[in-house]
């Protein structure tokens, strides 16, 4: 199984080749791919440099422009697939029917995979992306078991890509505006998911108060960790009980089932986290090439050392098993 | 000729408040198109099928066109069969939510849900090419895409969500039933204790969300009346009203009689939140800010009726 490695700048890019990625995957610096955050991603010289450096040590490049085309400016991501396809990316990561059709019909010879934010959960969705635009590869959503990823896998026609460490959506991804409904700006138009633009933190009494636009996401007592305010991970009141209304502020780890993943016929591994720093991208894919490197019954200590690794160091195989719906 | 389209029941509704709703809608609400059918849940499918054959005689001898709603979320083997069912066998022509039914459905003439991604020209034109006549258009979409997509794909009708709570996000877990203390798989239907949806509030006392099972809602809701005409200039010729557990017979009327022009945006506003009194209502979506923003015509910075 191929692993796939995230990468927001040059730099981590770079670890991520030397750490042993079979692709590394990347955007360009605007609102065209999903992790659209300051500081981060590739202008076209620096991805061009980073192409040229992973093709030297035999890795590919996989470039997301993986948001939703804005009417009107269609123009900015057809240029940006234009470039990705002149620098040579091996792959481009698309979300949007529109700009599938455009990169199918102007660069036919461009090899297209299916984002997870197109959100094609069942056979029959994948079928209709492989017919209409030729994909080659589809990336599941973190909607199935992993029994759902092997009957998929029997009956597509395409490769297929899971994530398996990293951020957790716990919402169908590429399906949902709840940021957008709190600060205006959402993953789908804006590459963005819970801005820090519109995040505060608050001291409120001996409480740390973190809010999201005009809403609250979370509070902190004295001496507890205060996260970051992603809106599905906050604390709310539903109905008469308090708690984490769809998910703890947990990270997705399910390389301890990596061996039922290639069963299911799951061709690529992917690891969640561009925005994440170049040490880390190092340390977690140079340890996720050791497990796949390692016979099963000798990855316990890898498996710790990814656990450690995790946000908060708390985490879980979310849908991938059945009792988490 | 600009029509009101009724959009499908998100909520779980026992079968007979169910087939009462839409009695009174055949009898009293002057809505052109009713979508019939689950959407959120393939669970709850069983509800409504002993009252659904009464339901569609009775909108038809009303007049109403009609068609039957895919499911929003397909992961089960189970799933897809009811999906690929509700394709080949349904006299209606069906609205598609989600890729599998855009796939299966290619060639027939069919609508387009507002859970399927269109945010753009393009991607209009494609559907339209593979069969769409219609297409709702997602919520979060704002005016200035509204428009130069219904300027870019002429030949396909488009639909605007102009009342009720917002579908915002889906999920294979439902928070629902977590919520009081189940999961998914034994869930006992609970989502049905909440007809117009379970509240979540922040820790601050914000009303934030409803949850409808395992569709996440706005607590706003949607309400563009100030804007129609904008729509209506644009290319917008259905605008739709969501069910929410109020009088939507007198919603319905409201739209009407605004759309006729003989009631004043502002009074229909008013007349709105008589109807529907506990609701707080938004448009910031379609003027490109926060969904749950407020944004009035006469004032720019004044609160929510």
């Amino acid at each position: 199984m191929e692993l796939i490695c995230p990468a927001g700048t040059p730099a981590a890019f770079r670890e991520a080749v030397d750490a042993g990625a079979d692709a590394v995957y990347c955007g360009f610096r605007d609102e065209t791919n999903a992790r659209n955050f300051p500081g981060l991603n590739f202008s076209r010289d620096e991805l061009h440099d980073a192409i040229v450096y992973a093709r030297k040590k035999g890795c590919m490049t996989f470039v997301a422009l993986n948001t939703f085309m804005r009417a009107g400016d269609e123009e900015i991501w057809y240029s940006a697939a234009a470039d990705a396809v002149r620098l040579g990316a091996d792959a481009l990561i698309l979300a949007d029917f529109g700009l599938m059709a455009h990169v199918r019909e102007q660069y036919p010879e461009q090899r297209l995979h299916v984002s997870v934010q197109a959100s094609a959960s069942n056979p029959e969705a994948i079928n209709f992306l492989v017919e209409a635009f030729d994909a080659k590869r589809v990336v599941l959503p973190r909607t199935l078991t992993i029994g759902d990823i092997a009957r998929i896998g029997r009956k597509v026609k395409c490769e297929i890509e899971v994530f398996v460490f990293g951020g957790l959506c716990v919402m169908a991804e590429g399906r949902c505006s709840l940021s957008s409904y709190a600060t205006g700006k959402s993953p789908n138009m804006n590459g963005v998911c819970s801005p820090a633009s519109h995040v505060r933190y608050r001291q409120d009494g001996s409480d740390m108060v973190s809010e999201l636009g005009t809403y609250t996401i979370n509070r902190f007592s004295h001496g507890e960790a205060a996260g970051y305010p992603t809106l599905c991970k906050g604390r709310f009141d539903i109905g008469d009980a308090r708690g984490y209304a769809f998910e703890d502020p947990v990270s997705l780890d399910v390389m301890g089932e990596i061996e039922a993943l290639k069963d299911a016929g799951v061709s690529a591994l992917k690891i969640e986290g561009r925005q994440r720093g170049k040490a880390y991208v190092a340390e977690v894919v140079s340890t996720l090439r050791q497990v796949l490197a390692t016979a099963p019954s000798g990855r316990g200590p890898l498996l710790a050392r990814l656990r450690a690794l995790s946000e908060g160091q708390k985490t879980t195989v979310g849908a991938y098993e059945k009792r988490w719906r | 000729m600009t029509e009101l389209t009724l959009g499908p029941v998100y909520y779980l509704w026992d079968g007979p408040k169910w087939r009462d709703f839409y009695f009174q809608i055949a009898d009293e609400a002057p809505v052109d198109r009713v979508i019939l059918g689950e959407t959120v849940c393939s669970k709850r499918q069983h509800f409504i099928e002993p009252h659904l054959a009464e339901v569609v005689e009775r909108l038809e001898r009303a007049g109403k066109s009609l068609a039957f709603s895919s499911l929003a979320l397909v992961t089960l083997e189970r799933e897809s069969r009811i999906v690929k069912e509700l394709i080949e066998t349904s006299d209606y022509p069906i609205e598609v939510n989600d890729l599998s039914a855009i796939g299966l459905i290619k060639g027939r003439r069919h609508l387009v849900g507002p859970l399927v991604n269109v945010y753009n020209g393009p991607t209009a034109r494609l559907l339209a090419q593979r069969g769409a006549d219609r297409i709702c258009l997602p919520p979060e979409l704002p005016f200035s895409s509204i428009a130069r997509i219904a300027a870019d794909a002429p030949d396909v009708a488009l639909e605007v969500m102009v009342f009720g709570r917002m579908p915002l996000a889906i999920s294979a877990r439902c928070a629902h039933a977590r919520s009081k203390g189940r999961i998914k798989d034994n869930c006992q239907f609970v989502c049905g204790e909440e007809p117009d949806g379970l509240s979540i509030r922040t820790l601050d006392r914000q009303s934030f969300l409803v949850l409808n099972g395992v569709q996440t809602m706005s607590h706003t809701c949607q309400l563009l009346l100030s804007e129609l005409k904008d729509l209506q200039e644009a290319g917008v010729n259905a605008f739709r009203l969501s069910p929410q557990d109020c009088d939507m017979a007198r919603i319905a009327a409201i739209f009407q009689e605004t759309l006729s022009g003989s009631m004043e945006p502002q009074e229909a506003i008013e007349l709105i939140g008589h109807t529907y009194p506990k609701a707080k209502f938004s448009n910031g979506f379609h003027h490109g800010r926060e969904g749950a923003g407020w944004v009035s015509r006469a004032k720019s910075n004044a609160h929510a009726p």
